[in-house]
This record gives C-alpha cells, sequence and structure tokens, in this order.
C-alpha cells in the first residue's frame, strides 16, 4: 500500500498532520456513528434479546446448519471440479488449429458468460421439466455453476496459454514435438502457474454463486438460514441467523483468498527466467 | 415464438426493470465506488481503514446474502418503509462499489509516479493531484475493466427476481401462471440478455484494444 500509493501525497508537515488527524477522527465519528445507529436499532427491535438467539444452543439447528454448509460446500466442490474441466476443454477449443472447433467453442463461451447465472439456474430447474426433464435442485445449482464458471475458467486459461512467451512454443516445436506435447508439456504447465492466483479467486466466485441456489431452493446454507429465521417457534430469529451465515461465507471466502494469495507469493518468488523480457510492466 | 410475441408487454416491462435496476445502480455504485478508492489511497490512515474494510466484507460475500440482509433483515429494524425495488438497488449498488473501488485503485497505480511526484513538485495536495493529475490518466487503464464490473452488475440484477422485483429473470412465473412454456420463456431471457451484453462486451473490446498499445498495463478485473 506504501510504495505505489505514498507518492500522491508529501509527507505531512505539522499542518497537513493536524488537517488529516482531524479528518480521521471525523472519518472514526462517521463510521461509528453508522454503525452505532444499526446496533442501536437492533437492539431496539430486540435482535439481542436472548430469546432470538436460543437457537444456537439447539443440537438440532445446528445439524440443520451444518448441513447446510456441506451442502454449499458440496455444490461448491462438484461446480468447481466440472467447471475446471469444462474450462480446460474449451480453452483448448478456443486454442484449436481447426476453424470450426474454434467458432464453436467461442460461441458457447460467449454464450455462457453472458446468460446471467440465476437465468441458467432458472432455466435448468423451471424451465426443463415443460419438456419433461425433471431436474434436482443439486444437479441444477452444479450445471449452472458449470457452464457460468467453466466458461470464464476457459477464458483464464486461454490467455495464460496465450501470455507464455512465444519462444517457448517454437522451441519446443524445433524439438520436434507434436501439438499436443507442446501444450501438455510447455504451455499448460507454465500458463497454470502464472493464472493460478486468478484461477483461485474465480474459485471464490464460485463458491459466492453457489449462495444463487437459494433462489431455487436448493438447501444450502443461506436456505437453512431463511427456514431457521422465519420459524415463529424461536421467534423469528432471522439477523441473528443471517450474521452467522455471513460470519461463515466471510470466513470460507477469506480463507480461499488467503490461498490464493499464497499462491500468488510464491509464483512470484520463482523468478522469470531472465532471457524473458517482462511485457507486463 | 408464441411466447415471447403473445407476451410481449411482461417481457417489455420486466427488461425495462432490469434496465432500470442497472443504470440506477451502475450510476451509484460508480460514484460510491471512487469514493472509496480516494479514501483508500489517502493520507488518513482510518479512512484507508473504513474502506479496506468495506472492500475486504463485501468482496467476500455473496450477493445473494447481501440481498437477504436488505430484503429480509432491512425491513425488521424498522428504520424506513421501502420498497424492494429501492432495496434491490442499494444491495447491487453496494455490492458492485466494492469492486468499482478494487478497479479504480488498481488504475491509480497504473499511472506512472512521476505524474504524481510532478504534481506534488508545483504544489498541489493530495485532492488536487488525485483529481486533477492522477485519475483523468487513471480513466484509460481504469474503463475497460469497469465495462466487466459493470456488465456483471447487469447480470446480477436477476439476482433481485428472487425478492419479488420485477425484472427479467422472474418471468418465469408469469408464464407458467398462463400456462405456456418457461423454458421457452427463459431462453428468451437469456437472448435478451445476450443482445444487452453483446454492445458493452464490444465496447470493451474495442477500447482495450485501442488503449492498451500506449497505456502501461490492462488492469485484472475479477468477473463478479
Amino acid at each position: 500500500m506504501s510504495a505505489p500509493t505514498a507518492v500522491l501525497y508529501d509527507v505531512p508537515g505539522p499542518k497537513a498532520r493536524a488537517r488529516n488527524g482531524a479528518l480521521g477522527v471525523v472519518a472514526v465519528i462517521v463510521v461509528a456513528a453508522l454503525l452505532a445507529f444499526v446496533v442501536v436499532r437492533l437492539i431496539a427491535t430486540g435482535q439481542f434479546e436472548g430469546r432470538v438467539w436460543e437457537w444456537i444452543l439447539y443440537e438440532n439447528i445446528q445439524l440443520a446448519l451444518l448441513e447446510g454448509l456441506l451442502n454449499t460446500l458440496r455444490a461448491f466442490a462438484v461446480g468447481a471440479v466440472l467447471a475446471l474441466a469444462f474450462g480446460a476443454v474449451f480453452a483448448l477449443g478456443r486454442l484449436s488449429d481447426h476453424a470450426w472447433v474454434r467458432g464453436l467453442s467461442t460461441a458457447v463461451v460467449e454464450f455462457f458468460r453472458a446468460v446471467p447465472l440465476v437465468v441458467l439456474m432458472f432455466i435448468f430447474y423451471f424451465g426443463m421439466p415443460s419438456v419433461g426433464v425433471t431436474v434436482s435442485t443439486f444437479t441444477a445449482v452444479v450445471v449452472a455453476l458449470t457452464l457460468y464458471n467453466g466458461s470464464v475458467l476457459a477464458e483464464i486459461f486461454r490467455s495464460g496459454v496465450q501470455a507464455v512467451p512465444r519462444g517457448q512454443s517454437e522451441a519446443a516445436y524445433a524439438l520436434g514435438m507434436r501439438k499436443s506435447a507442446v501444450m501438455r508439456f510447455v504451455l499448460l504447465p507454465q500458463a497454470v502457474r502464472s493464472m493460478l492466483p486468478t484461477i483461485v479467486s474465480q474459485l471464490v466466485v464460485l463458491l459466492k454463486d453457489s449462495a444463487l441456489g437459494f433462489l431455487i431452493l436448493y438447501p444450502e446454507l443461506l436456505y437453512q438460514a431463511r427456514v431457521l429465521g422465519s420459524s415463529g417457534q424461536l421467534g423469528r430469529p432471522l439477523l441473528p441467523v443471517a450474521f452467522v451465515v455471513a460470519l461463515a461465507y466471510i470466513t470460507l471466502c477469506l480463507l480461499l483468498t488467503a490461498l490464493a494469495g499464497y499462491l500468488e507469493r510464491r509464483t512470484r518468488r520463482v523468478a522469470p527466467a531472465p532471457a524473458v523480457v517482462d511485457e507486463g510492466a | 415464438m408464441n411466447v415471447l410475441l403473445d407476451n410481449l408487454g411482461e417481457f417489455g416491462s420486466r427488461f425495462l426493470g432490469t434496465v432500470e435496476l442497472f443504470v440506477l445502480s451502475a450510476v451509484a455504485s460508480l460514484v460510491l465506488g471512487t469514493v472509496l478508492a480516494a479514501m483508500r489511497v489517502s493520507p488518513v490512515p482510518a479512512m484507508r481503514v473504513a474502506a479496506t474494510g468495506y472492500v475486504t466484507l463485501l468482496r467476500n460475500t455473496p450477493l445473494t446474502l447481501v440481498f437477504f440482509f436488505f430484503a429480509f433483515g432491512f425491513p425488521l429494524l424498522e428504520i424506513a418503509d421501502l420498497s424492494f425495488f429501492t432495496l434491490a438497488v442499494v444491495s447491487l449498488s453496494l455490492y458492485t462499489a466494492a469492486f468499482v473501488c478494487e478497479t479504480v485503485r488498481a488504475g491509480i497505480t497504473t499511472v506512472p509516479p512521476g505524474q504524481a511526484e510532478a504534481a506534488r513538485a508545483l504544489g498541489l495536495g493530495f485532492g488536487q493531484s488525485l483529481t486533477l493529475i492522477v485519475l483523468p490518466q487513471a480513466i484509460r487503464a481504469v474503463v475497460p475493466p469497469l465495462t466487466s464490473v459493470q456488465i456483471a452488475l447487469l447480470k446480477n440484477t436477476t439476482v433481485a427476481a428472487g425478492f419479488s422485483v420485477v425484472e427479467a429473470g422472474g418471468i418465469y412465473q408469469v408464464l407458467s401462471e398462463r400456462g405456456y412454456s418457461t423454458l421457452v420463456g427463459l431462453l428468451w431471457v437469456a437472448l435478451g440478455f445476450v443482445v444487452l451484453i453483446t454492445p458493452l462486451t464490444l465496447l470493451q473490446r474495442s477500447l482495450e484494444r485501442r488503449w492498451s498499445a500506449s497505456s502501461g498495463g490492462a488492469v485484472k478485473a475479477g468477473a463478479r
């Protein structure tokens, strides 16, 4: 944060320090006031009363939430594996030497990137039964996640392969490798390594998108939260449950993001070959 | 074809709802996101922390959960009686602003440091350097990825369908009530989105091509 942005202002002198201090105090007051207002409203409407937090002690509710979490993770895991496979296949298709393969793959990838994920899920869950195919919510969620994120991943893979310096593939061809060998042994390993952080961030997106399953009533975390939150017996603890669920999502995403950051640092540690001109800068 | 023609009014009003949601949230998220980006590079530590916290929180929360809080949670607080449409605009804007902030901030770092140093040497303060020197130059690096962010926003408007806002994604309910094929209807909706998004994508590609040759380097943007 310091190096690129500190260039925007001088080292503060006594006057600027006083001004920045004052602005800092104002900022703290504004943020604190906003938070305080929300907390006051939460207290005033009884969201912090013991009764609406009681559910957290019940074992079957803990199990229900855990099951929701597992369903979320299940959709994420299956969706991630399938999306990676889909992405790999269509990235290769877009890089193919045959124009019709390239055209077809481009059309598929561009279509699924343009259609909203929610509409894809609706098509599979609400649309398919009208042609006689009944699809479970899990399948609808996973297929939609695969098609959308797979298309985005295909673009990521493709740009990764294209970013590998030309000399690499030329050298491989000069050694007598065939097209598939060049791809498998030379281009893909380098592309995957350079794109790994981007791939993981796309997986974070996939995890977040799995929450859209809520809209077609896939029993994932958010759905369980809705069911729990509207239960009259427990005093309709909608907000308390939502807070807990939000915490779970944020933790999961931060863990994945931390993984992305770790991978990025690790790839950066490996110095690029000295002969390669860095085009990124 | 009948599904589309017989329900043209319904499709029309719903896509109008989508466009309304998109335009309002796009403007709000661009303004809020730019302000947040300015906060993140400002000399005031408290502002930096606040903006960073906001961005981290919102970027790691599913949009559906943000909607959940505003559509179901907000009315419980009894602060104001807002329509689902307003709440949807608020959710979309707050969520997208975090991504706009990251993109603008990344764009700011692509401006050569010499520019800001020269501005400081001329005696310009932080606000002046940022608004007169750095941001205008950052626009070139920022607009293509910002277009991606806004395309994502356009697609995200469909999440509002789950929270009873009139927009294109929710059309299946009307169609199945009227006895039309929901599959065909939803495929038309998908096509409608392709039609809405294609000009934006083409604009983004041409801007990228035109500007990438001379500018420092493109900013990577998340798809969502």
